[in-house]
């Protein structure tokens, strides 16, 4: 049993001048769910297509299940499952035929095929639906008969690449109830999602931006950013007035907008929050409530962002 | 192999429930036979002819009549004046008029040379020369009747034509081989690449890259069901063209087997490499017609033949499968031709499969680096 699923040393992938992923490493450890969050482009997708064995690292490496994926990619290849967001499944084929299909192309013994196909009929709850086809599917059933199909040769690692876009919510939480499931059987997970509510069911999460590990750590450990630094929520009808009134005070760092509140982060604990709150009525600015808060995934990932997007104008 | 038959079993199952697909692989190609067969026919037939016969001797009445007996000509009616002659040919009335001047009857009587006059209309030289060709053997034959003194005139040498493999020289029996190969390279090239097209525009083939699946099986998997349509619909359109067009089968049909295996195992191999460029279906459907169903056209021998083909495009015409399969296919369903002598054309088919394939893998190999 190896403890490290995935271990990552300065992978770098360019595509001639374009540094899509920017000497990354991390480890991921067996049966972990880890996140990978991260905005369109900041190099998720280079990274998982590098991990899976379909791209040539450029310099750098990485280790998959034990395997080398430069040296033997279609080594790697066989222990894992991916699943994207498009839930890649044959439209005109049956729910059974699709996962005949992919038995048949991840070399299943009849047998064995047999066997995992109940367990996957099972599991996404497509019993009585074996011969529907899969475009008549609604998308939670896609969603789930996508997974199957990629685990049906029972790899020790999956990688989920934005699996829960365009599904309802009581199917996402279905299909979480699964990856826990999977997770706890020893399968390790790399999942890459826009939902943030969905990273704070990873055990450990890291996000990339413009190609580079900007944070990694557990929930926790990544919120730390935030030591000393607390955020102050205020709900207010005029949003935008109240935001450059705050960034006009010396203790707020920064300001951002949350829906309908807006978030200011403080540089110390020197203020209370009822100051501000008086500072704002004295601007003529209502404010319907104003509370310090736990700094959420969104607050980190952002912070995190602007770090590093200051980093960089700095450096260059 | 197991992996390979996977992708064959697929394959087949979505073609069976893609009726789309379904039609276009089998219906197309027999309505295209139809359609090119009763519409592409360069026999010149049924022109329509004036006459302007200003003697009305029974000598000049048995002109027209061989002329219109001929079968070539149809009676357009009589004109009695150039200007109305001019005007029939003006909006397309007639296409040629026959002018027999006054005293003709008597010049054939008295041994005298009798002009006969024949206006062709030269706006389609293709006509235009067929019906010159027409004129002159009818009005050779109606010199002999004519000749007083009858074998005595008749010249010491003359010249027996005979054509072999298609003595009535009907075009249609030119034609439809080009047909079939068209429509085979069509059914072959279009097919494979808008499968594998389609699995990219699904994203299926994201799931098919990340899988365990070599680029053999993947391509073995994908051409085999599509091969075995082509050929049901190429053995579909040649007994077509034997019941509809009378085309004959003068040869073996394994040896036709063997040139139409090559010959579209090339096509789809094609269709593949189309596919590994094109990212989207109509991409894919307008490269494959332009690598393949133009030259297959218009520079395989098809219709224009090679030899009158400026030097360049001759060259240019060696890189066009169909060319040699048409030489091959002409060989054994019009001449009976064994395959001892179609050896180069086999062979310059093998070599055009063999590269097809070999550029096909190594752009599906590349993909993944």
């Amino acid at each position: 049993m190896v403890s490290t699923a995935i271990e990552v040393k300065h992978l770098t992938r360019r595509f001639g001048q374009f540094v899509a992923v920017n000497d990354v490493s991390f480890e991921v450890r067996a049966g972990e769910i880890f996140g990978f969050l991260g905005s369109n482009g900041a190099g998720k997708s280079t990274t998982i297509r590098m991990l899976c064995g379909l791209l040539r690292p450029s310099s750098g490496t990485a280790v998959v299940g034990g395997i080398d994926v430069a040296a033997d990619p279609e080594g790697v290849k066989r222990r894992i499952g991916y699943m994207s967001q498009r839930f890649s499944l044959y439209e005109l084929l049956t729910v059974d035929q699709n996962i005949r299909f992919f038995g048949g192309v991840y070399g299943l013994t009849p047998e064995r095929l047999e066997a995992r196909r109940a367990f996957v009929i099972e599991m996404a709850g497509l019993r009585g639906r074996e011969h529907s086809l899969a475009r008549d599917l609604a998308g939670g059933w896609r969603q789930r008969l996508a997974l199957g199909c990629a685990i049906l040769h029972e790899p020790a690692i999956l990688f989920l690449d934005e699996p829960t876009g365009g599904v309802d919510p009581i199917s996402r939480r279905q299909f979480w109830r699964l990856i826990d499931s999977l997770a706890s059987a020893g399968v390790t997970i790399l999942v890459t999602t826009h939902y943030l509510d969905e990273a704070e069911r990873c055990h450990r999460v890291t996000l990339i931006h413009a190609g580079r590990l900007a944070a990694i750590g557990t929930i926790a450990e990544v919120k730390r950013v935030f030591a000393g630094r607390p955020i102050v929520e205020v709900r207010t009808p005029r949003a935008t007035d109240a935001m450059l009134a705050l960034d006009g005070m010396p203790i707020v760092e920064k300001t951002s907008l949350f829906g309908t509140a807006v978030h200011a982060v403080l540089k110390n604990f020197s203020l209370q929050p009822s100051t501000i709150a008086g500072e704002l009525k004295a601007r003529r600015i209502p404010v319907e409530s104003i509370e310090l808060v736990e700094p959420s995934l969104e607050d980190v990932f952002l912070d995190v962002v602007e770090r590093a997007e200051a980093g960089r104008s700095a450096g260059s | 192999m197991t992996k390979a038959a996977a992708v064959y079993r697929k394959e087949l199952r979505q073609i069976g429930r893609d009726r789309r697909t379904l039609l276009i692989l089998i219906f197309v190609p027999a309505f295209f036979l139809l359609l090119y067969g009763y519409a592409l026919n360069f026999d010149i037939r049924h022109v329509l002819l004036a006459v302007q016969d200003r003697d009305g001797s029974p000598e000049s009445r048995a002109v027209v009549s061989a002329f219109i007996n001929s079968g070539y000509f149809d009676f357009a009616g009589a004109v009695y004046g150039g200007a109305e002659a001019q005007r029939k040919l003006d909006i397309n009335d007639a296409r040629a008029v026959l002018v027999i001047a006054e005293g003709f009857g008597r010049d054939v009587r008295t041994g005298r040379i009798a002009p006969v006059q024949v206006i062709i209309s030269g706006d389609n030289a293709n006509t235009a020369t067929a019906v010159l060709g027409y004129a002159g053997s009818i009005l050779r034959t109606v010199n002999q009747e004519l000749a007083p003194g009858g074998a005595e005139l008749v010249p010491p040498l003359s010249v027996e034509p005979r054509i072999w493999y298609n003595p009535e020289l009907r075009s249609t029996l030119f034609l439809v081989p080009g047909l079939i190969a068209y429509i085979a390279m069509i059914t072959a090239v279009a097919s494979t690449a808008l499968s594998i097209v389609r699995e990219k525009e699904t994203g299926t083939i994201e799931q098919i890259r990340m899988a365990p699946l070599d680029t053999f099986s993947f391509v073995i998997g994908k051409t085999i069901p599509y091969f075995v349509i082509a050929l049901a619909s190429a053995a579909l359109i040649i007994g077509a063209s034997m019941l509809l067009f009378g085309l004959p089968m003068r040869g073996n049909w394994l040896s036709l087997l063997i040139a139409m295996s090559l010959f579209l195992i090339g096509a789809l191999a094609t269709g593949i490499l189309i596919s590994t460029i094109a990212d989207t279906q109509q991409l894919a459907f307008q490269m494959a017609l332009l690598i393949s169903f133009l030259p297959t056209i218009m520079l395989s021998g098809f219709i224009f033949p090679i030899n009158s083909m400026p030097r360049a495009l001759q060259i240019v015409t060696h890189v066009v499968p169909a060319r040699y399969f048409l030489i091959a296919l002409r060989g054994i369903v019009l001449k009976g031709t064994a395959l001892g002598p179609l050896l180069p054309q086999l062979a310059a088919l093998t070599v055009y499969a063999a590269a097809m394939l070999g550029l096909a893998s190594l752009r599906l190999a590349r993909e993944r680096v």
